[in-house]
Parts: C-alpha cells; sequence; structure tokens
C-alpha cells in the first residue's frame, strides 16, 4: 500500500502532498520536512530507496523517490509494493503529467495543484494502484476537465476558446506547392483585331 | 463584495512574498475573505475559495473552517463543485471528525448519478478516507457497481471494495460472488485492481484462499493470462519499454506466489509460467528487472522444483553484479530473505556480497551487512571476521553499534580458538569501543573468565589499550575488571602467547587511580576501578596505599562510589579477617545461552535467584532411534522417552568428552556439565556446599505434599513439587536420592520417560555420588510440561555402582498428587 505521495522541489517547498493514512496537519508538514532532509542528502549516483523516516513508520516503509530537474517525486510505500515497480509507476506519473501538460516543468505543477490531483486520483486511489496505461489515464482526466468546462458558463469563454483552437484540425498546409510538370493547354484564341 | 481573486491570482501574490512573514501576513488576509466569503453562502464562487483553500492547506496553514464548505460543494448538481468538494474532504476531512459522517448520503447518492465520472468521484473519495461507518452503509452500492459492465467503473469499485474490507473485514464475503467473473475482462484496468482485491482477500483470510485455490480454480486462470501477457507480442496500448503491461505482470505474480505457498498442487500448475517468464524476459530496461525480482520471490515462497529454486539464486547473483544499484540493493533484500532457507546456494555469491561492503551507497551498505552477518558459518569465519573488522574502523557511526553486536554474536557462535576470540573483541573494543552495547560488557566477563588459560594474556593486552586509551567506556570497564582480577598474573610477567611487559603494582594502581580522576569516565566506570583496586589488596602487596585510596573516596559526592568505599573501609578494619575470602578469584560462571545482544546474563557469578526467562521447553529434537535402549528396557508404546536437548553454548572444557562416553545414552540424566537453555541450576559447589539444593525460582512452593517415588535396596527417591511461575502447566519436581546403605553409590545416573502427551525436561544433578548412611542426597530437577492436564506417569530408570558391582533398576511412578499435575 501507498502510504503518501509528495512532490516538492529542491528547496523543501511542497507542490503536492497527498496522504493515503491518516495523520494531523502539524504531522504531515513534519513528514514533508523530514522526508525532503533525507532524500536531500542522497548523492546523485546512489540508488533509490531509503529507509522511512520515524514519523512514517520508521523501518517498515520505505520511500522511494525520483529526482527530475528541481524536483523529487517521492512514494512512501510499505512492503507489500514491489520497489522496482513503484520506480516504474513513477516513471509513468510524469510521462502522464508530461503529456497532459506539454513538457511539464515545477511552475505548472504549482499553478494547476488542483489539475495533478485529479490525474493522480486516476492513477492511485486509496493507497493502491488503479491504472497505469498512460492514454486511458488521460482520457479520463480530459474527459473530466471537459465536464468542467461546459458548466463554466460565460467566464469560461476564453478557456473554451483556446482549448478549440488547439483542437482545431487544421488540414496541413503545405509547404512547398509543388505544381511539376502541368501542361497547361493555352487554347486557341482569336486574336482581337 | 468583490469577487474573490481565482486560485492563479493567489499563487502569483503568494510567489511574491520574499519572506517567511510577508507569506504568512499574505494567506491570513485572504483567509479572511474566504471566511467572511463562506458566511455570506455565496455559491458562485465557494468552489474558488475552496481551491485556494486547499493550496493554504498544503503550504502549512490552517484550514479546518474550510471542511463544512467541502461538504456543500459535494451536495451541489454542477461537477466542477463536486470535484473540488471531493478533493478537499479527501484532504482536509478524515474519520476523527465527525462531520465526515455527513457526507454518506451525498455519496450515496453520487454513487447512483447518471454520470460515470461523478460516480467514479464518489467511489474514489470513498476508497480514500472512508471511515468503517461509512463503508458498512455503502457497501452494497459498491457491491452492485462492481458487477457493472462500465470498466471505468468497475476498476474503481474494486480498489473501493479493498479499502471497505479493510476497514470492516466482516464484510469480505459480501464481495465474493461479484469476484468470479472479474478475471474474464479484457480491460487492464479491471484486470490489474480485480487482482488487488483477490489479493487482499487472499491475504486477510485462510478461508478464502482455500476456497480460491479449489473451489474457483483461480490458478489456471492466472497461469492463462501471464502467457497471454507474455507471448501475445507487440500491444501498443499496454506497452511500457518492449513488456506488455508489467504491472499486471507483477501484479499477478505477486497473488501466484500467495496462492502457492504452502500448496503443492498450486505449485506445480504454476512452475512452468514461472520458469517461462524467468528465462524469457528482457533484462535490459528496468521494467524488466522489476518482473524478473517478483518471479524470483514468488519462486523461493513456493514449493518450487529445486532446479527452479537454482535458477531464481542465479538470477538474483546477476543482480548482485549489475550496475544499476538499485538492482543491487534490490537483489541483497532478497537474498537476505532467502538465506534462512537456501543457505548454500547463497554462500556461493559471498565474495560478491563482501564486495558490496565497501559500497558507498549508503542503503547498500547496510543491507550487505546483516547478509553478511547471516552468512557467516564455521568454515569462512576468519575471513569474513577480517572483512567484517575493516568495515567496522571505515563504517558510519550509524552502523556501528550493530556491527559490533553482530561481531561479538558471530565470534561467539563460531570462534575457532578462545586467543582468536579474545583477540577480536579486542579490535572491536579498541575501534568501535564507545558504540558497544551495554550489556555486552558483562558478556565478554563472563567470557574471559571461563577461557582460563588465557587470563594472563589477556590482562597483559587489555592493561596495554587502558594505557592508550581510556575514553572508551566499555573498554575501560572490562580493562578495570580484569585488573582487579587478575592483577597479580599482571605484575609477575607470565604471559605465555605474548612478550610478557614488565609492570610494578603502583603503576598499576596509578592506573586505575587516574580512571578515578578522570572526566572521561562515567560513574559505572569509577565504580569498577574502585572495585578492582579493593580486589587487588588481596593480590598485591601495598596494602596501604589502597586503603588510603579508599578512605578518600568514602566522602565522595557520588552515593554510589560512597557506599562501595565506606563499606570497603569496613573491610579493612573490622572485617579484615573476611577480606581473603571475600575478594578471591571470581568462579566460573555458568551462562544462559545468548541468542542475541539483548539476553541478560548473569553478572558477577553471585547467586542471583535468576529469572525465569520464557524459554522454558525445548523440543524434543532428536529422533527417538537414540533411544531405542531404553524404550526396548521399557517396552511401552506409548512412552515417548525424554532427551535432553545438550545446547552447545560454551564448550566448557570437560563437556565434549563425557558426551561421547555417553554417545549412545544420549538420554537425560547423564551427569554432563553443559547447562540446559533456561534455568542454570548448578551452581559453583564451593558457594552452595551448605545450603539445600532447592531450586532457586521465584515462586513459592504450591503446597504439593512431597512423595516417595522409590525405594528400594536402600535407595530412596523423593520428590517435591513446585509450579513454575509464568507458565501454569508447567511442574518442576525436584528429585532427593539418598543412600541408606553403608557404602556409597557412584555413577548414579537417573532417567526418566513419560507418555506422549507430555514433555520432560531433566537438568544436570548435583552429583553422581549418592553418600552412604544418608549423609547427603543427590538432587535434580525435572521439569514437565503438562498441557492436556493429564494425570502424570513416568518410568525411571537407575543405575549406579553399588560396593563395586553395576545396578540397574526400573519403576513405574505412578501415585503422583493430584495437585501435581492440575
Amino acid at each position: 500500500m501507498i502510504k503518501a505521495i509528495l512532490i516538492f522541489n529542491n528547496h523543501g517547498k511542497p507542490r503536492l502532498s497527498k496522504f493515503y493514512e491518516h495523520y494531523t496537519e502539524d504531522t504531515e508538514q513534519q513528514i514533508i520536512r523530514e522526508t525532503f532532509h533525507l532524500v536531500s542528502k542522497r548523492d546523485e549516483n546512489v540508488c533509490n530507496f531509503l529507509e522511512g523516516g520515524l514519523l512514517i513508520g520508521g523501518s517498515e516503509n520505505k520511500l522511494i523517490y525520483r529526482h527530475y530537474a528541481t524536483l523529487y517525486f517521492v512514494f512512501c510505500v510499505d512492503s507489500s509494493e514491489s520497489e522496482l515497480g513503484i520506480l516504474d509507476l513513477i516513471q509513468v506519473f510524469v510521462e502522464t503529467l508530461d503529456k497532459c501538460f506539454e513538457n511539464v516543468c515545477e511552475l505548472d505543477l504549482i499553478f494547476h495543484m488542483d489539475k495533478v490531483h485529479n490525474i493522480l486520483a486516476e492513477m492511485v486511489m486509496g493507497g493502491m494502484v488503479l491504472e497505469t496505461n498512460m492514454s486511458e489515464i488521460i482520457t479520463q482526466a480530459e474527459a473530466q476537465t471537459k465536464m468542467e468546462k461546459s458548466e463554466a458558463g460565460i467566464a469560461g469563454a476564453p478557456a473554451r476558446a483556446v482549448s478549440a483552437v488547439k483542437n482545431m484540425n487544421l488540414p496541413e498546409m503545405p509547404k512547398n506547392i509543388n505544381i511539376g510538370d502541368i501542361s497547361i493547354k493555352v487554347p486557341n484564341l482569336p486574336s482581337f483585331k | 463584495m468583490p469577487a474573490p481573486i481565482r486560485l492563479r491570482e493567489l499563487i502569483r501574490t503568494i510567489r511574491t512574498a520574499r519572506t517567511q512573514a510577508e507569506e504568512r501576513e499574505m494567506i491570513q488576509k485572504e483567509c479572511a475573505a474566504i471566511r467572511s466569503s463562506f458566511r455570506e453562502e455565496d455559491n458562485t464562487y465557494r468552489c474558488r475559495n475552496v481551491a485556494k483553500l486547499l493550496y493554504m492547506h498544503m503550504l502549512g496553514y490552517p484550514a479546518h473552517f474550510g471542511q463544512l464548505e467541502c461538504l456543500k460543494l459535494i451536495a451541489s448538481q454542477k461537477f466542477t463543485d463536486k470535484r473540488i468538494g471531493y478533493l478537499g474532504a479527501m484532504l482536509l476531512l478524515d474519520e476523527r471528525q465527525d462531520v465526515h459522517l455527513l457526507m454518506t448520503n451525498c455519496i450515496k447518492n453520487d454513487l447512483n448519478h447518471s454520470t460515470q465520472y461523478v460516480q467514479g468521484l464518489a467511489l474514489c473519495t470513498l476508497g480514500c478516507m472512508g471511515s468503517s461507518e461509512m463503508c458498512r452503509d455503502l457497501a452494497g452500492e459498491v457491491e452492485k457497481l462492481l458487477k457493472t459492465s462500465n470498466s471505468y467503473l468497475r476498476k474503481k469499485a474494486a480498489l473501493c471494495a479493498v479499502h471497505v474490507i479493510r476497514k470492516v473485514p466482516e464484510l469480505m464475503e459480501m464481495f465474493l460472488p461479484a469476484t468470479k467473473n472479474l478475471l474474464s475482462e479484457k480491460n487492464h484496468g479491471v484486470l490489474h485492481t480485480s487482482v488487488v482485491l483477490l489479493t487482499e482477500m487472499c491475504e486477510r483470510s485462510p478461508d478464502m484462499l482455500s476456497h480460491f485455490r479449489k473451489v474457483h480454480k483461480l490458478v489456471p486462470q492466472l497461469v492463462r493470462i501471464l502467457k497471454n501477457l507474455i507471448m501475445s507480442g507487440y500491444s501498443p496500448e499496454h506497452d511500457v519499454s518492449g513488456i506488455s503491461d508489467p504491472f499486471l505482470q507483477v501484479r499477478i505474480l505477486r497473488l501466484l506466489r500467495i496462492l502457492g505457498k504452502g500448496d503443492d498442487d498450486s505449485s506445480e500448475a504454476m512452475n512452468d509460467i514461472l520458469a517461462q517468464v524467468a528465462t524469457n524476459t528482457e533484462t535490459s530496461k528496468n521494467v524488466g528487472n522489476a518482473i524478473l525480482y517478483e518471479t524470483v520471490l514468488t519462486i523461493m515462497d513456493i514449493k518450487s522444483e529445486s532446479g527452479l529454486r537454482v535458477l531464481a539464486i542465479n538470477i538474483l547473483g546477476r543482480f548482485l553484479l549489475n550496475n544499476d544499484k538499485n538492482i543491487r540493493y534490490v537483489a541483497l533484500t532478497s537474498l537476505l530473505k532467502t538465506v534462512q532457507t537456501d543457505h548454500n546456494a547463497v554462500q556461493r555469491h559471498r565474495s560478491t556480497i563482501v564486495d558490496c561492503l565497501k559500497d558507498l551507497d549508503v542503503s547498500i551498505k547496510r543491507r550487505a551487512m546483516e547478509l553478511s552477518f547471516a552468512l557467516v558459518n564455521g568454515n569462512n569465519i576468519r575471513g569474513m571476521m577480517k572483512e567484517l573488522l575493516y568495515f567496522l574502523d571505515s563504517c558510519d557511526p550509524d552502523f556501528k553499534a550493530d556491527c559490533a553486536s553482530g561481531i561479538f554474536l558471530a565470534a561467539e557462535k563460531y570462534a575457532p580458538s578462545k586467543r582468536w576470540h579474545i583477540d577480536t573483541i579486542m579490535r572491536v573494543l579498541t575501534t568501535a569501543g564507545s558504540y558497544v552495547r551495554d550489556d555486552s560488557v558483562p558478556n565478554l566477563i563472563q567470557l574471559i573468565t571461563n577461557s582460563v588459560e588465557m587470563h594472563a594474556y589477556t590482562v597483559q593486552r587489555l592493561y596495554k589499550a587502558l594505557l592508550d586509551d581510556i575514553s572508551q567506556q566499555p573498554l575501560v570497564q572490562v580493562a578495570s575488571w580484569c585488573i582487579g582480577e587478575y592483577g597479580d598474573l599482571l605484575v609477575s610477567g607470565q604471559c605465555e602467547e605474548e612478550e610478557p611487559i614488565q609492570v610494578s603494582e603502583d603503576e598499576v594502581l596509578d592506573v586505575l587511580e587516574g580512571l578515578l580522576v578522570s572526566n572521561l569516565s562515567t560513574p559505572v566506570t569509577r565504580g569498577y576501578s574502585l572495585t578492582a583496586i579493593m580486589k587487588l589488596s588481596t593480590r598485591f602487596s601495598s596494602v596501604n596505599r589502597i586503603k588510603k585510596v579508599v578512605s578518600i573516596y568514602g566522602s565522595s559526592i557520588d552515593v554510589e562510589l560512597q557506599q562501595r568505599a565506606v563499606e570497603y573501609n569496613a573491610l579493612f578494619k573490622k572485617y579484615d579477617h573476611m577480606r581473603p575470602a571475600l575478594l578471591e578469584r571470581m568462579p566460573i560462571m555458568e551462562k544462559t545461552a545468548s541468542n542475541g545482544p539483548t539476553e541478560i546474563v548473569q553478572t558477577n557469578g553471585e547467586t542471583e535467584s535468576t529469572i525465569l526467562d520464557t524459554k522454558h521447553l525445548p523440543s524434543i529434537t532428536q529422533p527417538a532411534s537414540q533411544a531405542n535402549d531404553l524404550l526396548d528396557l521399557l517396552g511401552g508404546n506409548d512412552v515417548v522417552p525424554v532427551i535432553q536437548t545438550t545446547v552447545p553454548t560454551k564448550p566448557a572444557s570437560a563437556g565434549g568428552e563425557l558426551l561421547d562416553l555417553l554417545g549412545d545414552l544420549s538420554l537425560t540424566g547423564g551427569p554432563t556439565p553443559t547447562p540446559a537453555p533456561s534455568v542454570p541450576m548448578s551452581q559453583p559447589p564451593f558457594l552452595l556446599d551448605g545450603l539445600s539444593s532447592q531450586p532457586l525460582f521465584n515462586d513459592i512452593a504450591a503446597g504439593i505434599p512431597p512423595m516417595t517415588a522409590y525405594n528400594k535396596n536402600g535407595l530412596k527417591i523423593e520428590f517435591t513439587f513446585e509450579r513454575a511461575n509464568p507458565n501454569p502447566n508447567i511442574a518442576v519436581i525436584t528429585i532427593h536420592a539418598t543412600n541408606s546403605t553403608e557404602a556409597d553409590m557412584t555413577d548414579f545416573v537417573f532417567q526418566a520417560a513419560v507418555p506422549k502427551t507430555f514433555q520432560l525436561q531433566l537438568l544436570s544433578p548435583s552429583s553422581n555420588v549418592v553418600p552412604a548412611v544418608n549423609q547427603g542426597s543427590v538432587t535434580q530437577v525435572i521439569r514437565v510440561l503438562n498441557p492436556q492436564k493429564q494425570q502424570l506417569r513416568m518410568r525411571i530408570k537407575l543405575t549406579y555402582t553399588h560396593k563395586g558391582s553395576p545396578v540397574q533398576d526400573l519403576a513405574e511412578v505412578n501415585n503422583f498428587p493430584p495437585q501435581s499435575w492440575q
């Protein structure tokens, strides 16, 4: 079972925190800080597995993390999950975010926290892996976003316009209009005299 | 009131804050605005406000005033509202707040909503934070959704069902009928979550497990699905790095592991597919390795054939040589799990594992250390110890305590010679002395006492170490104890193993006094050195100096030191005649079997009433074939002879040969000096001479009357009873054998046998000579485990030599008083 999923940046600021077990708000913040301490000390070429910190269950739980650019993605799992499988799951998660946000970067996660939560909810539910197929996840997430947009009324008009343009199926404009060899038959017109 | 700002604006504003205080200020202002907006009951902007609140919650600010608003959002008709509402519920609410129960009705309605996404949201929230009351109410709805044909909902319902089962295990049967068709789905998402649901059910209840094995025939279905996945070739929608849906493969392998564990038929059925997966999976990417890892774990857990097991361990061996650290870590972890069962196979990879000790990665080092300790055995102890000591020198402080205890344990079990053992201990004490656990000091002292011939060598080495460094407390304590005991050997320069050093009495006393005054010494250490100085008063000749030291400390601030000094002073003045006897050399201590560093061992050989530890009855380990002679003699068919388990703790010198002598009579009652693993009965004789050998249990005699078990030819055997305190099923019988004839009975051996429902343990007798004319008695303690509270019967066999001729006799004892076995 996955106990918690945390995303924070190189300075420890949380960008996403989802707990699948009950902790008080203070404990949650402490866990984030403790995890950041443990993970940021790690060198670049050591393995991606760590014993959990004391607050999150100690040596029974493991922290499996991956470092992408400025962000740490940390999954805290117990012994029933396969460590290598979770590594793959993190990869699938990041690739999904990449597809949804087009070259995702930290700013995307900052400003669209709710969207990230929605995507995560399609992948992991109740601490267990729900869906791992990237295209399936993206389809569902986008369908729900469309539903939201359809309800948004006039305030959503600019957003709808933007997505309409994005999804417009313009036929590809040919770059070189290469007519090639056409024999244009010029009719023999009578000359005006 | 102007429209509340959007979430994006808020985030932008917060990011412009340059200090924590500024950020806090902005957030407080916004919180106030949100609160007033909530009070106005504004429907249009509620979801915006809650979204902002969730963001602030993530940053760590209190957001509990938004809980009710989340509920209102959930109840709204709009999808946007519901989405934020449910997200807020998952983040802000949990079962500790009573408010969450209000959600139950909303969720129930939403579970039956026409839009699948709304149903999905409801299932998601229930599956994440549903309390047991909510689960009980809504389990029926979840079960209905589990049977729907919509795969999107079906997979969510499956995981929701897992959560319900975790919260309310009694509802498991409810989901059973729905699981029948789960595995025939084509959709991989549904397959995946169904396997998770089946795994959870099998793990929780053994009845379910057998149901799934036999009735449901789950194993063939899973094997078929797995085969399809492997053989199906490239399928773009499930492909991850060239392998078809590795997540599903891993899950199925895990479920197969649970189904196959301990069950021969299931294991048979999956042998082929496991071999196929193990050989065909590509290992260049992480996904392939993940599948292989899971396969190996499954092979090791089920009853697989030996060829398959060898294949699995070889795969692990290959993992160990992989460049990827993750793979190596994972390999070390799984080898640790399998080292108990397949010890020899893992030994082959020992050198690679020892190399991992030198890795830079902390996680790998720790795993390698644990595995190395598990691999130490009598053959490789010297080589391994060298590596481990080198590791101890260079490792992080976090490791040192564990490593030191591990080394002590390993050294104790497999030491090839006493000198090697002591050298190893010395090395550990000098390099990692301050990290050694406290209870290892008494262990070491006891070890040193028992190796009699090494005393001079030990004390010399310890003295030299003390001259170098007095900061490591365990070393100092052991050293001062030894100098106190064997100071005379030190001064007389008798060492055989090494060059003897020339030390004078004054130098020794200087060192010990230095310990007393040094700031580095803890109070415990000071106590040790004061006692050591006192002991030297009988071994050295400069008694006056010692008297002076002792009297100074009679007014020490430390109460412990003061008490000791005052008592020692009194010893000099009033009780000087007792001083030599009291300060004599310590006798060899008997020891309880140490199974780990937390075992408590007798401290100074004093006859304290030992704690009756819970490892009472060793079960009958040796096969009955060794007891054939007794069986023949007794001719009993329901009588099982009792065999004393001879635990090889300390190789006490005489023990070995006596065991050989008694080779075919490996039954109880042999006068073997090897102690039984529980209560150390045999006390050193010269301390207990006057005392009657009552077993030192700290409970009262249960008031059961003693009985005479045997009385023939002048030999009388009486049984007295007691109840062992922590376990009322154990009756403790002490036999007293007395001899009323004029000649001694020598080589007296008492053996006993009990019916099968009992277990019996005989401890060592006090001696094997029953003196004549009732001058003394031989006592021995018998412990009987009687879990079924049946009537106690016993057959006894006695052998002894009387007036030069051997005598043997058999008897049956049936007249046990009822209280002894009830």
